[in-house]
């Protein structure tokens, strides 16, 4: 079991918390055009790295937030964790 | 023959308090302080089981964690439970052992043949004999090998035991209480950390109660003693004896188990059986210490055969002897110590070093005690079939390969010594990769990959004075980085005999022309010759091999059988051990029971229950429940002997015809605040909602991105700034993390805060056509007609002095109303409406009337939305705007999404006007078509419907609409039934919605 430090509460045991997908991905903007391919890319495609990757997070059990987590995917070390309106260095 | 194998002047016991159990059904008296292993060997008693395989006749071993042989079915405080370690187990008044494994008994076990077919019973036996035919496999081959090859048996009884969960954390946990864990602990504890001392065993100290030596001038158990008594003391220090850290865990998250209740004979009635702990620490100190690893020869798994160190801990702690005529085994030192033991208490033991004659203290101390040694000597097989009657011994040539002579001499007991293990598993389970130490034969840890550190011997290290440097050392280093404290603890004077280097020799080599069993793993009863037919097989992965043979895969983990597979496969390989590797390890440690890991989540706390305010209104009024989520809500309201059919059929009917009142507090309701809030609603839901006035409700629907419908509801806008919105029951939790996923994520510029109401507001729903004159005299002084109060307008008003909400919304399709109220006063909002209601024949509906309702009327809920699909199949195509962009919009434009011959939404009828239609039922053209029918849909939901007196079902059916006027079947293989339908509009009921706005 994780433990993931909510940029709002401190530390915490991941049972608080929702896994929320790749932090990355940046939702196209509205009333664009956008092609097949770009908006399949958004709703369907997710890198799976080996190693640092960063994800969200919504601390569901908690202060009901969501941030963002670097965290290796195989030894599952957390880097760092931000704020949506932070910058993961 | 009572305790005739007892001491009289030696052990740990309370020799003043006689325990009597019963083992096999004969009556045995122990001390308190016992375990059941212990008693059973001062009453002689040494067989205990029969072997997994071959039922062979099996002994105890070790004297703790390390016994693969004594798993016993025990029967306390009116449970039984299996596969017990006899070597674990504190004795208590009144306990029942029994052996497992053996018909009829074990003295005389049918199964025995095995042994004497073993020829048939070579590795991979199960995998080469039980293939073919196939259809054999769960009829003759699974029930034959199920009997045969059991462990104990589990109850079928419900376990009526407690057991709890905690929750720790700390600076430290130190995870074993021997030298190492005791001096790290002491020396933390000291510099200010917060330390957790964890012991396996009842009785603090490790080694130390059984080593020979001196620390600061005391024996090892005073010193434990004077150590224990002063941490205890301190408030920063938690000590638990009989608790064992059995895994580790991502980010020093560590699960540790205590046994709370079962050595206690008359146990506090909410003490707890076992409690399980949760431990994030700091830092991990593992200081498991380590295991005796047997050597390998003939027979070895004859009863009456033990780890040395086991003989040794049974004279020190229990005051028992294994035996009266002991044979050691060694290839090391420290069986000398359990020879000098037995020699202490007047038993003459006979010592085989596989060892070249030569010299160090402790053979010298044996030599001066007048113990015989015999140097370059090993046991080549045992003979006895039930006990150890004697033994075949050889001397070994130059290079150990084979034997110069052989000799028979007698013993009752043999006890052997490979050399030390060291206990790796914690280590090996935080992420450290092991690294093969070739002075010690034996993997240790290599780097750390979490906050863990190893101390003494499961590292490796096997002096006294080696251990407790590095402990206060390391207790103090680690304490400091935490504490940023200073106050270092030096490291007291000990005393103990050097030791002389082990001999590689592991398992002795075969006689020519003899085919004794020589045991690796006894607990899975695998030889070396099953390994050696694995290899001769081609298996050459030591995973591959562990699992053809099942080596090291039985409840003891492999702990005195893994180094010696390896050894085996090292030498057939032509290899060393580090490049054939080890297996994994994997928690837990030991075996844990069920209930322990279930904690109190049992029964009603296996999840919270959600009652709604009125739910003792309800339950007066004999409702019956069906859970939704973890929400109870009334399904039906039994009236005499009604059944659900029936009761719902009323129910509905009285809604068409009167008015019903249904609880829907349920309901998801968020509320919706901030300046943006519009904007926010507008991108959210497929509909329009810039325009919507104040004072006024909507229905929308929300899609995922793929374009699939998420959830729908309304959503009233209270005033300018404030919107309250509902959603299904199902998905209120779903739809507020969406929200919130859109509102901190992805336009986190938009001024809008969403919160979760649902708890906050009790709401009843009044549907009929009478139910606006229920609503008259709920609030008489409010304007209720239809122009003062429209279909989807909203108002507020005053119940009887309470606020109140008033959306004038259906479900059911007919004019209806819900109310909110505060949910402290929903119990009395209700109980007005009933009693208000009473001239309009108002009558309670449950969910199942609720259904029939909506299913009739074609409105869509959780069945059609199903995940799968989009407004256009449930024809909701009306709310998806052309104009603006929402959630999911583009994704609406893809080709499948717009095929014509995508399943939609239709209505069925049985052509019978009869038969109801299952749930789920499959729509195919010919009910006796060859298989695969082609499936063109299935029925979704179906209700008997009220308004029409006959069933009513909505489909989701490939090219839909254009389907209306035709007939299908729809079948249930299930049900076993085919029943020929209608295709008709979903809209069943009043399909132009004039009721709804009468």
């Amino acid at each position: 079991m994780l433990s993931i430090k909510c940029p709002f509460c401190g530390y915490r045991s991941q049972k608080e918390f929702a896994y929320g997908g790749d932090g990355t991905v940046k939702r196209p903007e509205l009333n664009q055009e956008i092609s097949d391919d770009k908006w399949n890319e958004f709703v369907y495609l997710r890198k799976s790295p080996r190693g640092k990757h960063v994800e969200l997070w919504h601390h569901v059990a908690g202060c009901r937030q969501w941030f963002k987590v670097q965290r290796d995917t195989v030894t599952h070390e957390i880097f760092q964790t931000a704020k949506m309106n932070e910058e993961i260095k | 023959m009572s305790q005739s194998y007892r001491l009289s002047n030696e052990g740990l016991l309370n020799r003043n308090k006689a325990i009597s159990f019963k083992f096999n059904g004969k009556k045995y008296t122990g001390y308190e302080g016992d375990t059941l292993a212990s008693a059973l060997l001062a009453n002689g008693i040494h067989l205990v089981g029969r072997s997994f395989k071959y039922h062979r006749p099996r002994g105890f071993f070790g004297a703790g964690v390390d016994e693969p042989n004594a798993k016993l079915q025990i029967q306390l405080n009116g449970h039984s439970e299996p596969n017990v370690n006899a070597t674990e187990f504190e004795l208590v008044e009144g306990i029942e052992a029994s052996s497992q494994n053996c018909w009829p008994s074990v003295e005389f076990d049918v199964g025995a043949i095995n042994n004497f077919l073993n020829r048939f019973f070579p590795a991979g036996f199960y995998y080469k004999t039980f293939m073919w035919p196939k259809s054999f496999w769960y009829k003759i081959y699974e029930p034959f090998i199920r009997k045969a090859a059991g462990l104990g048996v589990a109850s079928i009884k419900k376990d009526k035991e407690r057991y709890e969960h905690k929750y720790e954390y700390c600076d430290l946990l130190v995870a074993g209480s021997g030298p190492a864990g005791l001096s790290s602990a002491y020396a933390a504890a000291k510099n200010g950390a917060r330390v957790i001392l964890a012991e396996d065993k009842p009785r603090f100290g490790g080694s130390l109660l059984t080593d020979d030596v001196t620390i600061d001038n005391l024996s090892g158990k005073a010193w434990t003693d004077k150590i224990i008594t002063e941490l205890k003391e301190m408030p920063n220090v938690i000590i638990k004896n009989r608790s064992q850290v059995f895994g580790y865990y991502d980010h020093n998250m560590t699960v540790m188990f205590e046994r709370t209740g079962d050595h206690l004979e008359n146990k506090p009635k909410y003490t707890p059986r076992q409690r399980l702990w949760y431990i994030r620490a700091k830092e991990v100190l593992l200081s498991t210490g380590s295991i005796e690893r047997p050597i390998v020869f003939g027979n070895n798994d004859t009863p009456g055969i033990f780890l040395s160190a086991a003989a040794k801990e049974y004279i020190k702690v229990y005051g028992v002897l294994v035996g009266k005529k002991p044979l050691i085994f060694t290839n090391n030192d420290s069986a000398y110590e359990t020879a000098l033991e037995f020699k202490k208490q007047g038993v003459h033991p006979i010592i085989l070093d596989t060892r070249e004659e030569h010299s160090s203290e402790l053979i010298e101390t044996a030599k001066s005690n007048n113990i015989q040694i015999k140097f370059s000597y090993a046991v080549i097989a045992a003979n006895g079939y039930k006990k150890v009657k004697s033994a075949l011994i050889g001397k070994l040539n130059k290079d150990k390969t084979d034997f110069e002579n052989s000799e028979t001499i007698e013993c009752d007991c043999i006890c052997v010594s490979g050399f030390w293990t060291p206990t790796v598993h914690l280590a090996s389970q935080s992420g450290n990769k092991l690294k093969f130490n070739d002075q010690i034969d034996a993997f240790v840890p290599d780097k750390s990959k979490q906050n863990e550190t190893s101390v003494g011997a499961s590292k490796g290290t096997f002096t006294l004075k080696e251990t407790l440097n590095d402990g206060f050392k390391t207790g103090f280093n680690l304490s400091k980085k935490i504490t940023k404290n200073n106050n270092s603890t030096s490291t007291p004077n000990s005393n103990e005999t050097k030791k002389n280097p082990h001999d590689k020799f592991w398992c002795s080599p075969l006689p020519k022309d003899k085919n004794y069993k020589r045991f690796v793993d006894f607990q899975n009863d695998v030889a070396v010759s099953d390994i050696e037919v694995a290899l001769r097989e081609g298996y050459r992965s030591i995973e591959h091999v562990k699992r053809y043979t099942t080596l090291g895969m039985a409840t003891d983990q492999g702990r005195t059988s893994n180094l010696n597979g390896l050894q085996l496969v090292a030498n057939v390989e032509k290899k060393i051990v580090p490049q054939v590797g080890h297996t994994t390890f994997r928690p837990p440690f030991t075996p844990i029971t069920i209930g322990t890991i279930v904690g109190r989540e049992v029964d009603m706390e296996y999840m919270p229950t959600r009652k709604t305010p009125m739910h003792t209104w309800h339950e007066k009024n004999n409702a019956v429940f069906v859970d939704a989520g973890a929400w109870k809500r009334p399904r039906y309201y039994k009236q005499g002997n009604e059944n659900l059919f029936e009761a719902s059929k009323r129910e509905a009917k009285n809604v068409r015809d009167h008015v019903g009142i249904c609880d829907v507090t349920t309901l998801g309701k968020i509320d919706i605040k901030g300046p943006d809030a519009a904007e926010f609603l507008n991108r959210v839901y497929t509909n329009a909602w810039l325009k919507l006035p104040i004072g006024k409700a909507r229905y929308g629907v929300m899609l995922r991105e793929d374009g699939i419908v998420m959830d729908d509801g309304t959503t009233t806008r209270i005033s300018e700034n404030h919107y309250h919105m509902t959603t299904t029951t199902a998905q209120a939790a779903n739809v507020l993390s969406h929200l919130e996923y859109y509102l901190q994520v992805v336009w986190p510029e938009l001024k809008v805060n969403v919160l979760s109401t649902t708890e906050q507001w009790a709401g009843a729903a009044l549907a009929g056509p009478k139910s606006r004159g229920v609503l008259a005299k709920l609030f008489p002084d409010l304007d209720v007609s239809n122009e003062a109060l429209p279909f989807m307008g909203y108002t507020e008003g005053s119940l009887f002095g309470i606020k109140a909400k008033i959306f004038r919304i259906s479900f059911s399709g007919e004019l209806a109303y819900e109310i909110n109220v505060e949910s402290d006063y929903g119990l009395f909002m209700w109980e007005k409406m009933m009693e208000i209601g009473k001239e309009f024949n108002i009558q309670p509906y449950g969910t199942e009337a609720l259904s029939t309702l909506r299913i009739e009327m074609g409105h869509v809920a959780g069945p059609e939305l199903d995940g799968r699909t989009i407004p256009y199949d449930v024809s909701l195509e009306g709310l998806v705007s052309k104009k603006k962009d929402f959630i999911g919009k583009r994704s609406l434009q893809k080709e499948a999404f717009n095929n014509s011959d995508r399943q939609k939404i239709v209505g069925l009828i049985p052509t019978d006007k009869k038969t109801s239609i299952p749930e789920g039922s499959h729509l195919v053209v010919n009910k006796d078509a060859k298989l695969p029918n082609p499936k063109l849909g299935h029925v979704s939901s179906s209700c008997w419907s009220v308004e029409n007196n006959n069933p009513f079902s909505l489909a989701i059916v490939k090219d839909g609409k254009n389907m209306i006027g035709k007939k299908l079947f729809a079948v249930s293989p299930l049900k076993n039934s085919a029943i020929e339908v209608e295709v008709i509009s979903s809209h069943y009921v009043d399909h132009e919605g004039k009721r709804v706005r009468s």
